[in-house]
């Protein structure tokens, strides 16, 4: 279907205007965030008159504990969720992809039945547990979970990708005296790249982004996540500095969007594969 | 005994020790899983249906209340609040959400130049639009003097603070929603480019116009990817929580006009320590869930369309 020129250009008019607008509410934020705040009130245009950093630099220690401290926990936090993810999830995936074992077929079904359930359902037991543990106000909950591959989706993700690998690999390697270990670490993984990379930036961003988590397991400033610091700033400050809470929220994007830019074919093969949530 | 005396033995011994050692390495790969499925997903689930019947505040030991819970909910002006503030919410935002994506991917399906860009413009909100940063960035850009005003100003309007007035303040919130068609959207031409070609030129032969192609060929083979994208949105609509707490300031207000169901549980459970009555809330949450969701699977025969 040949479409006229002056169709075409209408088109590109129209999704040109789309994408602006759809984008300009985070370039108005980052305008703003090099902007002293009484012209954040008065101004429509994102685009700042310099790139005088003043916001960020007192933004950055506004709070009684400053930001290197909540971006350290929050890439903390985010790194072990990515190792545990992968750990458990792709070993899971492998056991249910290609081994065989009895009551499988109740695993799976149990397994993507968890997918469906809401956490709050899980979620005051869970804190319980957390309590008696004396694990409250750590890292421990938000971490070891993923150690546990409490997010099915991914050894969904696993299975589906494992299953696609052909079979005569591992025959072959069974045939050179390989268990199911050596199978998995030396044909498996080295072929997973792909799925790797799609669940570790999943994980990396969700637990990134994650705000109800850290909002309930963590208490002290000094273990915020950037999220978190974020929601105390806007209790704390009130009107008075706009630009520094852009600022700081410009900065807490940045990983998400490095990974936006860098990794965009992962994320758009990632959400079209299996539709991602969100 | 030595093996020669049994040809036959070894080899099936054999076998049923690979069998063994195939299920021991199965439950050992899984062994992570199956822990965290226990003492994570299993037991809490269980024992969050046991707390819905108790009243508890974690300092003291949960005391057994047989359905109080679940009738102070059928009373609780505020729980139904929530429900409706809630499926307000679904109701709009799912429906526009899902026009949003399949309107842009049919535009950017046509093979457009310059796709790549485009894609990544207006898949961008869905990566960030979960986060802190852009709900602050919305109460701003909806606030008396934010972004939204400063626009319709422009044009001689004086806008109010959309966001501390109850009957607009859901109203951003669904914008914000809306603002992530993104990812459906890609979900959407993953699934329009699976339409085979011929099917658009044995139409076009018989001269059908763009209108009835789209109704005729398009709508029904992209039926299972609507369906697809109407019950995740749905599900993940339903459990909402980060835009509308952080706007709010956690208040669910003004007058409790943005009071998601996520939040009052939060409130009920970690603000006044009614551990037993958010257990109950969770389990209605998740039964509705279950009904809306069995309630889409069921309708699916009507109008969903799979290929045999």
């Amino acid at each position: 279907m040949k479409s006229s020129p002056a169709r075409r250009l209408a088109t590109h008019g129209l999704l040109a205007v789309a994408s602006l607008a759809m984008i300009y509410p985070v370039l108005w934020m980052i305008g703003s965030s090099f902007k002293p705040d009484e012209r954040i009130f008065t101004e429509l245009a994102p685009l700042p008159t310099s790139l005088d950093p003043f916001n960020y630099v007192n933004g950055w220690t506004a709070l009684p504990v400053s930001f290197d401290r909540f971006f350290l926990n929050s890439f903390l936090v985010a790194g072990l969720a990515v190792l545990g993810n992968l750990l458990a999830c792709s070993v899971a995936g492998y056991a249910f992809a290609r081994l065989n074992f009895p009551l499988k077929k109740l695993w799976f079904v149990l397994m993507m039945g968890t997918l469906m359930l809401p956490y709050h359902v899980t979620l005051i037991p869970q804190y319980v547990l957390f309590l008696k543990l004396d694990w409250i106000d750590t890292f421990l909950p938000l971490v070891i979970p993923k150690f546990l591959g409490a997010d099915a989706f991914f050894i969904f993700l696993f299975v589906q990708f494992f299953r696609g690998i052909p079979r005569e690999l591992d025959e072959a390697a069974i045939m050179d005296g390989c268990g199911p270990w050596r199978i998995f670490r030396r044909v498996m993984l080295p072929l997973s790249t792909p799925v790797i990379g799609t669940a570790a930036i999943f994980t990396f961003i969700w637990t990134w982004d994650d705000f109800f988590g850290p909002l309930i397991y963590l208490n002290d400033v000094s273990h915020y996540t950037v999220p978190l610091a974020l929601r105390s700033f806007t209790d704390s400050t009130s009107q008075s500095s706009w630009g520094q809470l852009f600022a700081m929220s410009t900065l807490s994007l940045a990983p998400v969007f490095v990974f936006f830019i860098f990794f965009q074919k992962f994320l758009i093969q990632g959400i079209a594969m299996s539709g991602l949530k969100r | 005994m030595t093996a020669l005396a049994e040809p036959g033995a070894p080899a099936l011994t054999q076998r049923a020790s690979r069998r063994i050692s195939d299920g021991l390495a199965g439950y050992l790969f899984l062994a992570p899983w199956l822990a965290g499925f226990f003492l994570l997903t299993l037991g809490p689930t269980l024992a969050s249906l046991y707390l819905s019947f108790t009243r508890y505040d974690l300092l003291n030991d949960p005391v057994w209340v047989g359905m109080r819970n679940y009738e102070r909910m059928t009373i609780d002006p505020r729980f139904w609040s929530a429900v409706e503030v809630t499926l307000t919410y679904v109701l709009w935002a799912v429906p526009l959400k899902l026009m949003f994506a399949l309107a842009l991917a049919m535009v950017l399906d046509k093979g457009i130049r310059g796709l790549t860009v485009y894609r990544a413009i207006f898949f961008l909100p869905s990566l960030l639009g979960g986060s802190v940063a852009i709900a602050v960035l919305w109460r701003q850009i909806f606030g008396a003097d934010g972004m939204v005003n400063k626009f319709l100003g422009l044009f001689g309007y004086a806008g109010t603070s959309w966001i501390s007035d109850p009957d607009t303040a859901l109203g951003a919130l669904i914008v914000l929603g809306v603002w992530q068609f993104g990812s459906p959207m890609i979900v959407f031409l993953a699934g329009l480019r699976q339409i085979p070609a011929d099917m658009y030129e044995a139409a076009q032969m018989d001269g059908a116009g763009k209108v009835r192609v789209f109704i005729r060929i398009t709508l029904p083979l992209l039926t299972p990817v609507i369906f697809f994208n109407l019950v995740l949105q749905t599900i993940n609509a339903f459990k909402a929580f980060t835009p509308a707490f952080i706007i709010s300031g956690g208040t669910g207000g003004p007058i409790d006009s943005t009071l998601f169901y996520t939040v009052y549980l939060y409130q009920e459970a970690f603000g006044f320590f009614r551990m037993g009555y958010a257990a109950a809330m969770a389990w209605a949450l998740l039964v509705a869930i279950g009904f809306f969701t069995a309630l889409q699977f069921m309708s699916a025969k009507l109008w969903v369309h799979y290929e045999e």
